[in-house]
């Protein structure tokens, strides 16, 4: 034990380094995704039926591959199509169209479950269509996706672990490269695997604390 | 942007990338045979009256689902050889990817057993069968039935995750696709193929469950 606490101290500035950089990507992430998810879940339920194709099919898409394919194939497509995206940038990217693709099936899912009356009603009190989502439709869809989306949340996290097979150096990455210098294999990972417990518990423990609170609206 | 397709080269590695697929798919089907079994036994503890056995289970739980995939399958490969278990890469990945999976399942479990009517229960009671005798006949077919739909996303999600033994060079779709790719850069078609292979399943999975879920009446 004196001896990791030991090599803990040596390493603490990398495998901080690392931990900020997960959570900077997953909140980048998770940032862009809900922008992405925000209009792709409007689209789904609002578009006209032609319309809402290219984003059916984007949803399908991104549901039915594995994020680490999105993340290999983000970080190698770019550059032969001319693009010079970091490994950071990349990973970033594959995450949020990842995250956009979940956000948008979960507002899509929320929307649907509003009673269509209610959006009957703002229609027949004249209001426009961005009046109907701002003050009708999205606060309340937005109300009962947001345990799911902190969820998608815990799911960035987890996922910006593998952006250490490009290379970034997040977390993950800097907890390698720390045990192949010390060969401090089962603490190491033991001790990456409790920092990512520790965020995830405490988004998960918001989230849980969010939908008791709502639930008993 | 100066690129013309050229599917030839990944099509000349097509085996390799189906028999990638393959082994993904065993995994997924192993890891969640050995997920269902600890998902139902940590179920049944979560509704259990004993307080041990419900802390245990949401302690898995929790501890499980808010770690990364890829950091219980390095700590399996690489870091138990050292505590004197040593697996090999098929055994230590599906080892991970089962107790992943359980704890997913455990929550799958879980609905299904409060989806089952109280009233049967009780009947099933009324005409003498023993507390083992109505779970095993009358509640365990009741939940697998409702919990089908959950068991089979489920499945969907950790069959892609089996993408991450790539990690630990297990040659499943994504660890050929990372090879075509380096070995050919065709990038942008293998990455296509790779991933259409992967929606193409995932579509198949999904629409096999969905006849199975008819053939069965919901209760």
């Amino acid at each position: 034990m004196d001896a990791f606490l030991a090599q803990l101290w040596i390493a603490r500035w990398p495998l901080f380094d690392g931990f900020l950089l997960t959570i900077g990507i997953s909140v980048a992430a998770i940032v862009l995704g809900t922008l992405v998810g925000a209009v792709v879940g409007i689209s789904l339920v609002f578009a006209p039926k032609l319309a809402r194709l290219p984003f059916v099919v984007y949803v399908d898409v991104m549901r039915g591959t594995p994020v680490l394919v999105l993340i290999l194939a983000a970080f190698y497509i770019p550059a032969v199509l001319g693009l010079s995206l970091s490994a950071t940038q990349a990973g970033v990217l594959a995450l949020a169209l990842f995250a956009g693709a979940h956000i948008g099936e979960l507002l899509r899912g929320a929307l649907q479950a509003i009673p269509p009356g209610q959006a009957e009603a703002g229609r027949a009190i004249g209001l426009t269509f961005p009046q109907l989502l701002a003050h009708v439709l999205l606060p309340q869809a937005v109300r009962m996706a947001l345990p799911p989306w902190i969820n998608t949340g815990v799911e960035l996290i987890k996922g910006s672990s593998l952006l250490s097979m490009i290379g970034v150096g997040e977390l993950l990455l800097r907890t390698q490269e720390v045990i192949g210098r010390n060969f401090m294999t089962i603490q190491f990972y033991v001790f990456a695997g409790l920092a990512y417990l520790l965020v995830n518990v405490v988004l998960d423990t918001i989230g849980r604390t969010i939908e008791r609170r709502l639930g008993t609206r | 942007m100066n690129y013309a397709l050229h599917f030839g080269a990944v099509w000349a590695s097509f085996d390799k990338l189906l028999s990638g697929l393959a082994i993904g798919l065993g995994l997924a089907v192993a890891a969640v045979a050995i997920g269902c079994l600890l998902g139902i036994l940590s179920a049944f503890a979560s509704v259990s009256k004993l307080r041990l056995l419900r802390m245990v289970s949401g302690f898995y739980v929790l501890i499980i689902r808010n770690t990364p995939l890829l950091v219980l399958v390095l700590l399996a490969y690489f870091a138990l050889p050292s505590a004197g278990i040593r697996l090999d890469k098929y055994e230590s990945f599906i080892a991970s990817l089962a107790l992943y999976s359980g704890a997913y399942l455990t929550e799958v479990f879980r609905a299904g057993l409060l989806s089952v009517p109280k009233g049967i229960v009780e009947a099933a009671r009324a005409i003498g069968l023993t507390r083992l005798q109505t779970n095993l006949h009358v509640v365990a077919p009741v939940m697998l039935r409702n919990v089908l739909p959950s068991l089979g996303n489920t499945f969907i999600g950790m069959f892609k995750d089996s993408s991450i033994a790539a990690a630990i060079a297990i040659p499943e779709l994504t660890f050929e696709a990372r090879k075509i790719n380096v070995d050919t850069f065709r990038v942008v078609e293998t990455w296509t193929v790779a991933s259409g292979l992967y929606i193409a399943a995932c579509f198949t999975i999904a629409f096999l469950l969905r006849r199975l879920e008819r053939r069965f009446p919901k209760f």
